[in-house]
């Protein structure tokens, strides 16, 4: 139990998604202009992260270790990633259309977002065992999520500051991501 | 002012994909801590983006349209993979130390997304110098951040071959007390990203007045 701990909190906030590995760039500054549309992009994430996991995991354990394909996962992970986008993106239409709307483009980008991926492949390359797979999932999720939140609500703030021109924008978004990533590196004393 | 279309290099500046369209970013900042990996990186990329935009132009007669992204993705996720174990069998040092990055050359928007907006347009010839300008532009950008962030955590640039590690050049400028460990950490990745993102829109908002100037005298002369 106390091995699980450590793994999600590490996840969480040690070797966060974002300002560690760097990876799911492309929501984080895209979708990251208003607090409810990240809060609703991080449980889309989440609810993709944690599917694929699972159905990624079944299926190189199951399928591919026995027939000697391995090098087939690439390709197997990425279409059962897309095929879970796809099903969020229509659970979503259907029931929260509000939120389907303010997502937009980032929805079926989630396919191209590199964190789901890495998930996948990570929990494979650590042989992780099933639980371990699902706390690791679940914790670069909430990670992700978090880190997303935090950083809405800085550029909600920032929306208002008139900085030199060429920083509009993108520029000074990354240097305020770079700024958190500095804070959150001081979180790696707790374990 | 006569021809409207920038030349290669302008457009290498006015259309870059990580600086201006901010595609790709994930695998600039996590793999540009050395020059060795950022070069690795811009040539797998500009293979697979190269490959891939040949594929889906030749196919995009015959692919519907509404399958269109899962196709695209098994093309690039077959390129990547063949890229993967040819990197594995002949440069195994870069397979180390660029790590899950190669694997996720899949999930680059970059390469996506020049297969959804140019190669399903276009013919063969287009695709090929939409992807030789693309790939350009993200080695610059990789590249340049690359350079800097390895000058300042170890005071100098160093390049080896990456088939044996012979080493190809090193050179030292500021000794070692003085280097700047923290460039070499995501911190250092996201501020320097920032900051060449700014020079280059600064580039950008002076060459938009600059056209729009042109515009306004050309206008007047009527």
């Amino acid at each position: 139990m106390g091995e699980l701990l450590t793994l999600f909190l590490s996840t969480v906030l040690i070797d966060n998604i974002i300002l560690s590995h760097f990876l799911g760039m492309c929501p984080f500054m895209g979708v990251s202009k208003n607090r409810s549309s990240a809060l609703g992009m991080g449980f889309a994430v989440l609810f993709v992260i944690v599917g694929a996991s699972i159905f990624t995991f079944g299926l190189y354990h199951l399928v591919l270790v026995n027939f000697g394909l391995e090098y087939l996962e690439l390709i197997t992970f990425i279409l059962v990633i897309a095929c879970f986008v796809q099903f969020t993106e229509l659970f979503l239409k259907k029931f929260s259309p509000a939120l389907y709307k303010s997502l937009g483009i980032f929805l079926p980008l989630i396919t191209t977002n590199c964190a789901v991926l890495y998930v996948a492949l990570d929990n494979i390359t650590n042989n992780y065992s099933f639980v371990e797979t699902l706390v690791n999932s679940v914790g670069v999720s909430v990670g992700f999520m978090l880190v997303l939140y935090i950083f809405s609500t800085i550029r909600e703030r920032l929306d208002v500051s008139k900085p030199l021109k060429s920083f509009v924008g993108n520029p000074l978004a990354l240097i305020t991501a770079g700024l958190m990533a500095l804070a959150f590196s001081g979180l790696a004393g707790l374990i | 002012m006569e021809n409207k279309k920038p030349n290669f290099f302008q457009s290498l500046i006015l259309e870059n994909p990580v600086f201006v369209l901010y595609l790709g970013i994930c695998s600039i900042l996590g793999v540009s801590t050395s020059l060795d990996n950022a070069i690795g990186m811009s040539i797998i990329v500009f293979v697979v983006l190269l490959f891939s935009n040949i594929i889906v132009s030749l196919l995009r007669k015959i692919t519907p349209n509404e399958i269109r992204i899962p196709v695209y993705i098994v093309i690039i996720a077959t390129l990547v993979s063949v890229a993967e174990m040819f990197i594995k069998a002949y440069a195994p040092s870069l397979y180390t130390s660029m790590g899950a990055f190669i694997s996720l050359v899949v999930v680059n928007c970059i390469i996506l997304g020049r297969a959804e907006a140019c190669a399903s347009k276009n013919n063969v010839w287009v695709s090929i110098k939409d992807a030789c300008v693309m790939g350009a532009g993200y080695a610059v950008a990789i590249l340049s951040i690359s350079v800097l962030r390895q000058f300042f955590t170890t005071g100098g640039l160093s390049f080896s071959n990456p088939l044996n590690m012979a080493k190809i050049f090193e050179f030292t400028l500021i000794p070692e007390e003085f280097t700047i460990a923290l460039f070499g950490k995501p911190v250092g990745a996201f501020i320097t990203f920032g900051i060449l993102a700014a020079v280059f829109a600064a580039y950008k908002n002076s060459h938009d007045q600059k056209v729009a100037a042109a515009l306004k005298k050309a206008k007047e002369a009527k």
